[in-house]
C-alpha cells in the first residue's frame, strides 16, 4: 500500500457495471428527483416572479402552469417532491445508523416508492 | 519507505476531496426542509391557477410569505449543494468547474428573484 504511487481512482458510482437491486434504484431515483426539483423549481420562481410584476404577465405565467402540459410537469413535480421527501427521511435515518440490513432497507425502499405515491395522490385531491 | 498510514494516503482522494461539512449541512437542511415543505405544497398549489387578486390576498399574510420564503431560500441552497455532489461525482476538470459555476449562479439568481417577488407581494 505505502509505495507511494499515486492511485487513479474511478468516479463514482458505476452505475454501467452495477446490477440493479431496489436498494440502488431507489438512491438514484433520490438524486433524479432532486435535481429534476430544481426545473419545478424554476417555474414555481418564475410564477411567483410574474405575480408580483402584475396582472398581465402573472397570466401569461398562471396559464402556463396551468395548461394540460403544465399540469402534468406540476403533477410530477409533486410526486418528486414526495419521493425526494421520503428518501430523504430514509437517509437520515440511515444515517443515524438504522435501518441498514437489506430486509429493512428493501421495506424502506418500498415505503418510499409506495407511500410518494399514496402522498400525491392526496396532495392532488387536497389542492 | 514512507510511514503514512493507509488513511492518510487515502483522505481527500474521493471525487469531491472533502466532505463532511457538505453532508452536515445537507442533513441540516434537509431535516428543515422536512418541516416546511408539505405547508408550501398546500400554499402554492391552493395559490396556483387562482385569480391575481387572489394570489396578492394570499400573500399577504406573514405565514405565507415566510413559509415559501424558507422553503425556496432553503430548498435552492440544499439544491445548488446537491447538484454540486452530483457534477464531482460524474465529471471532472474544466467541466465540473463550468458545470458547478453554473449551478451556484442559477440558483442564487433564482433565491434573490424569488425573495424580490415575496417582497414585492408582501408589501
Amino acid at each position: 500500500m505505502a509505495n507511494g504511487k499515486p492511485v487513479e481512482r474511478p468516479l463514482s458510482p458505476h452505475l454501467t457495471i452495477y446490477r440493479p437491486q431496489l436498494t440502488s434504484i431507489t438512491s438514484i431515483l433520490t438524486r433524479i428527483t432532486g435535481n429534476a426539483l430544481i426545473i419545478s423549481a424554476v417555474l414555481v420562481v418564475w410564477w411567483l416572479l410574474a405575480a408580483a410584476v402584475g396582472p398581465a404577465y402573472y397570466n401569461i405565467a398562471n396559464a402556463v402552469l396551468t395548461s394540460w402540459f403544465g399540469d402534468i410537469v406540476m403533477s410530477l413535480s409533486v410526486l418528486g417532491v414526495w419521493y425526494h421527501y421520503l428518501a430523504g427521511l430514509r437517509h437520515l435515518y440511515f444515517d443515524a445508523g438504522h435501518g441498514l440490513d437489506v430486509p429493512t432497507a428493501e421495506k424502506l425502499g418500498w415505503a418510499c416508492l409506495i407511500g410518494s405515491v399514496v402522498l400525491t395522490v392526496i396532495t392532488l385531491i387536497i389542492v | 519507505m514512507r510511514y503514512l498510514t493507509a488513511r492518510k494516503r487515502a483522505e481527500g482522494k474521493g471525487s469531491a476531496h472533502h466532505g463532511a461539512e457538505h453532508h452536515w449541512s445537507m442533513q441540516v437542511s434537509a431535516v428543515g426542509l422536512a418541516l416546511v415543505v408539505p405547508a408550501f405544497l398546500f400554499i402554492f398549489g391552493r395559490a396556483l391557477g387562482s385569480s391575481h387578486a387572489d394570489v396578492l390576498a394570499t400573500f399577504q399574510s406573514p405565514f405565507v410569505v415566510i413559509i415559501v420564503g424558507l422553503t425556496l431560500f432553503i430548498g435552492l441552497n440544499h439544491a445548488r449543494k446537491g447538484a454540486t455532489i452530483m457534477i464531482e461525482d460524474y465529471t471532472q476538470g474544466t467541466t465540473r468547474k463550468g458545470l458547478i459555476i453554473f449551478v451556484t449562479a442559477l440558483t442564487y439568481l433564482m433565491t434573490a428573484t424569488a425573495l424580490y417577488a415575496l417582497a414585492k407581494l408582501a408589501l
